[in-house]
């Protein structure tokens, strides 16, 4: 199953659980079964129907553009991490 | 020296190639050595007005009053504006190309609201006859401010008692907001493993606290724009820009307007550096126009740019590392705070990713902070936020290296990261360099050359930075000569004209010159990404070469049709299409049939590629001291880089060498000189001291070859990663000739000058 | 506001009469009288070197030249540098070695240069560094351009020879 990696700042609402498994098939599916769970999450990392602005999600390693479009694999890994821009 | 040749290049992945790897002369350049370039303020149009700005002589101050009655009675003086001229901004944070911009923040940046955050925000603008009218309306303009304490470090916003630059900003921990205002905006914080544990496994601990100075982007080409706001609603907007696409998109939202109501047309730009992402002067340009009915130019003066635009955070960084017996590394912790200037919106979080980037760290903790003071709004410069974090952490394994007696080109391919390696932010690398620079180093001429000499010393750094994909497009159309004509979005800030068209060029089997590139406007080329990011090459390129591939797959149905056979019996190989029976054409041949028969044929590619590939960079530099003087000489620079694949590697070797010595201008001298009201004392170049012909020796460039499994040709970004290294390796480069640890940044004469007198005091011999 | 004056001048061969304020520089009056905007304003204070052009054989900073200071002189302008047909050796030389970026100091830098090497046909590096020291680039970390120079000197003797 696809491991969400749960930032340190969002780990007071998940029992302080640094990695979790989830059932889901995309990034969205991912977020919710995770509001699902550890409710609180959820609008922690999205709004109005999209990663939060400054967050993107990285899926297996690449920042991906899809945003919660994006398909997972069983053994993907998801990160939420700072959105950067370059020079 | 050590620069990479063509010759040696025959054992590089390049072999593989014709084009790519090859030394084109670029397509730009005979415009560009004979003055005929177009650059913005070039510009020159029917009726046009030129404007000027009236900008803020305070750091941070409420503004009472404006009255323009004066300046707008001024003969010769067509309109003027201030921030009422502009929509109410909502305070809405836009997806606006690269990063995320709040509204509300970017309008009070282009033209202040009811308060002034720094010195130099723009608060109206006058457009007159000629540009000495409008100088002389915009000291016609009342202002009435009532003064507020500036602040100005960022550890000195993060105090309790500092002077609040925004009363609603509220620190923002991923979503969970603070309950009191703060200049503190975000906090940002990476776990991995037991940072406890680790530090108790270690045997040697360093922990070490950094200070580092605003610096500026530098280009020399000021910022401007000349805006024509159309009797029919449309405008266009000419200017220089890293963001064709993103300019209009960030105008419109301003103007509160549809983004198909703005076209920019790039004008050829003369440096960016992440400077000319963020829009200032076409929101203002626009409106002007609109009151005038003619276009309007504005062009900033090089104070102005000094004062306004840029810069890249001042930072405190503290830095712990543990490491064992072995020399493994056991711990690391970074603590980053970034001055984001006026608004929030620094590079702390790339900051945060890049710091430990460069090693296998087990057990890591990392917190970063985003802070508002009384300076400019910063922006992107050159791999935004590593090379603070490279100079603290490069610094602080340099020590440890001392301390265990370990080499520290060892040191790092020991600890270094490597395919599969965890960051603490969490991903897993991919195939990339690191190792491979490191060695390169390692063996090369220079390291194997022994230095000496009196107050003479080497050091070495590494530094690492992303690289970013996002979205180009490219349209290529044959021509009946077998020549392609190449239109793109992607501003040219450096020779991705030739880069983009090599790419292009390889994957038709044609040769470079035989593609003629033009950059386009946005109402004639799909929606591209800034230049920025080091992602042209890497993402232009790759939309040209759909679009070459495109170009192929119609090729080998004209060239079926001709044959009279299935497109499935003709492929595309060596630089034309071939068909049973041993039938050829080559694409000169096909380009002539094809504009006989049937459509013309037209290449599209749009590309948004996922896998940019992160760049290594490591930096060997001899440095000799004068003690009396505590200048710093260069004596020698190798600066070796993983790049994937090199398309145009005399460009490559450019953006190494100009990355290294942007580096070097921010490790040895340059920095912004606030007095205690706020006010930059250094806003020309004479005072803000860029490195020149002078201070600098060769800069040799040893180019890596890990091709990026996420490219077709394996390109990975070039232009960033070369700034990270300089200031870490000159610092340790200090330290061998000095003995003394410089933890502050720049390292000019009078700041070396006073360790060196402090450590000759401490041993007694003063 | 002062009178114009009329300034008479020879700018790139050709005998140029122009119409400027008393309190124009050169190379306002360059870029925004006469249209020759291949002189680049980068800072109006003579800090950087992208408005070189030479006055009577001598770099100078156009932007710290009064426009009514030229009457009388010779200007020759990177417009002016190329023959009617092809590049002078140092816009060759320059093409070859990658010597620019985002090009914005070319134009300075060429004039420098080809002041240096009339004045000195075999400059060593270290006095094309001195030399060329009042010219600021912030792409190309100066190496290839030293180089562009190095090799100029070279081309330009071979045509001498």
């Amino acid at each position: 199953m696809p491991t969400v990696f749960i930032p340190p700042s969002l780990r007071k609402l998940t029992g302080n659980q640094e990695r979790i498994e989830v059932a889901a098939l995309s990034v969205r599916d991912a977020i919710a079964e995770l509001e699902d769970r550890y409710p609180g999450v959820g609008p922690r990392l999205c709004a109005d129907g999209a990663i939060k602005p400054g967050l993107s999600v990285a899926v297996d390693g690449n920042i991906s553009s899809l945003g919660l479009l994006q398909k997972l694999k069983p053994d993907s890994e998801l990160h939420f991490l700072p959105a950067i821009g370059g020079g | 020296m050590a620069t990479v040749e063509k010759e040696q290049q025959a054992v590089s992945t390049n072999g593989h190639y014709k084009v790519i790897g090859t030394r084109p002369i670029r397509h730009d350049g005979v415009d560009k050595v004979t003055g005929r370039a177009r650059y913005g303020a070039d510009t020159r149009l029917t009726g046009m007005l030129p404007a000027a700005m009236l900008r803020s002589p305070h750091a941070h101050a409420n503004i009472k009053s404006i009255d323009t009655s004066k300046a707008e009675a001024l003969p010769g003086v067509r309109a003027v504006v201030t921030s009422a001229d502009l929509p109410d901004a909502t305070d809405r944070v836009a997806n606006l190309g690269e990063g995320t911009v709040n509204l509300k923040h970017l309008s009070d940046n282009v033209l202040a609201g009811d308060k002034v955050l720094y010195r130099g925000h723009a608060i109206a603008a006058v457009a007159a006859d000629n540009i000495h009218i409008a100088q002389e309306a915009v000291k016609l303009i009342q202002v009435e401010y009532e003064l507020l304490p500036p602040v100005l470090t960022a550890l000195e916003a993060m105090k309790p008692d500092a002077p609040l630059l925004h009363d609603d900003l509220r620190t923002d921990d991923l979503g969970e907001i603070a309950d009191t205002p703060s200049n503190v905006a975000t906090h940002i914080r990476f776990e991995k493993g037991d940072v406890e544990a680790g530090f108790a496994a270690a045997e040697v601990v360093v922990e070490r606290e950094f200070h580092t100075a605003t610096v500026h982007q530098g280009y020399i080409e000021p910022h401007n724009a000349t805006a024509l706001w159309n009797a029919d609603g449309h405008i266009t907007i000419w200017m220089s820009t890293q963001g064709t696409c993103t300019a209009p998109q960030q105008t419109a939202e301003l103007l509160d307007l549809p983004v198909s109501r703005v076209k920019v047309v790039p004008m050829e730009i003369g440096g960016g550096f992440g400077g000319k992402i963020s829009v200032y002067l076409p929101p203002v340009a626009a409106i002007l126009s609109k009151k005038t009915g003619r276009p309007v130019q504005l062009v900033m003066s090089r104070t102005d740019v000094f004062e306004a635009t840029g810069p890249t955070p001042g930072s405190a960084i503290r830095i712990k590392m543990g490491v064992d017996g072995q020399g493994r590394i056991t711990a690391a912790e970074a603590w980053l705070a970034y001055e984001a200037g006026a608004y929030p919106g620094s590079p702390v979080g790339a900051g945060a990713m890049c710091v430990f980037a460069c090693y296998d760290v087990p057990n890591g903790k990392v917190d970063g902070y985003d802070i508002v003071v009384n300076k400019p709004r910063t922006n992107a410069y050159r791999a935004p936020g590593a090379t603070n974090a490279a100079f603290a952490v490069e610094t602080v394994v340099d020590e440890i290296c001392e301390k265990l007696k370990l080499d520290p080109i060892e040191f790092r391919i020991n600890n270094g990261a490597k395919k599969g390696t965890r960051r603490i932010d969490g991903p897993v690398y991919p195939r990339i360099g690191m190792e491979e620079t490191m060695a390169a180093i390692r063996d090369c001429e220079h390291n194997r050359t022994p230095l000496e000499g009196k107050h003479r010393g080497r050091g070495v750094a590494t530094g690492f930075w992303f690289n970013i994909g996002l979205k180009s497009t490219a349209q290529a159309t044959v021509n009946p000569d077998g020549t392609v004509a190449l239109i793109e979005g992607s501003t040219d800030i450096g020779g991705t004209r030739a880069s983009i068209a090599m790419q292009l060029a390889e994957t038709l089997g044609i040769a470079a010159e035989d593609v003629v590139p033009t950059v386009v406007d946005t109402d004639s080329i799909g929606y591209t990404d800034v230049t920025g990011g080091s992602r042209v090459t890497f993402a232009t390129g790759w939309a040209a070469y759909l679009a070459a591939k495109d170009i192929q797959g119609q090729m080998i149905e004209r060239a079926a049709k001709i044959w009279d056979c299935d497109v499935t019996a003709v492929d595309y190989k060596d630089g034309g299409v071939v068909g049973p029976d041993g039938k050829r054409f080559s694409f000169k041949e096909i380009a002539a049939e094809a504009h006989k028969i049937g459509e013309p044929v037209i290449g599209r590619g749009s590309a948004d590629p996922q896998e940019p590939g992160g760049a290594f960079g490591t930096h060997l530099v001899d440095v000799e001291v004068d003690m009396d003087t505590g200048k710093v000489t260069i004596l020698r620079y190798t600066a070796a880089q993983d790049v994937g694949t090199a398309i145009h590697p005399a460009y490559v070797e450019g953006q190494i060498q100009g990355g290294a010595v942007q580096g070097i201008g921010w490790a040895l001298n340059e920095e912004y000189f606030y007095d205690d009201q706020g006010t930059m004392r250094n806003s020309t170049y004479l005072d803000y001291r860029m490195p020149t012909t002078y201070d600098l020796p060769m800069i040799d460039t040893i180019i890596v070859e890990v091709p990026n499994p996420g490219h077709p040709y394996g390109v990975r970004g070039v232009g960033e990663v070369p700034i990270v290294p300089p200031p870490a390796a000159l610092a340790n480069a200090i330290y061998q000739a000095t003995g003394v640890r410089m933890h502050e940044l720049p390292m000019s004469p009078p700041r070396l000058l006073h360790e060196i007198l402090k450590q000759r005091a401490s041993n007694g011999d003063q | 506001m002062a009178k114009k004056r009329v300034v008479t001048t020879t700018i790139n061969g050709e005998q140029t009469e122009f119409l400027c304020q008393p309190r124009q520089t050169l190379l306002e009056a360059l870029r925004d009288v006469l249209n020759l905007t291949g002189t680049k304003e980068g800072c109006s204070n003579g800090n950087c070197g992208a408005c070189t052009i030479l006055m009577d054989g001598r770099p100078v900073d156009s932007c710290l030249v009064l426009a009514v200071e030229s009457e009388g002189a010779e200007l020759e302008t990177i417009e002016g540098v190329a023959p009617a047909e092809g590049l002078d050796p140092i816009q060759t030389a320059f093409l070859e070695n990658a010597a620019l970026q985002c090009g914005i100091c070319t134009p300075g830098f060429i004039m420098a240069a080809k002041a240096l090497l009339e004045s000195n046909p075999h400059p060593t590096e270290q006095e094309i560094r001195f030399y060329l020291a009042g010219n600021l680039c912030r792409c190309t970390g100066y190496d290839k351009i030293i180089r562009a120079v190095q090799d100029a000197a070279k081309s330009r003797e071979e045509v001498t020879v």
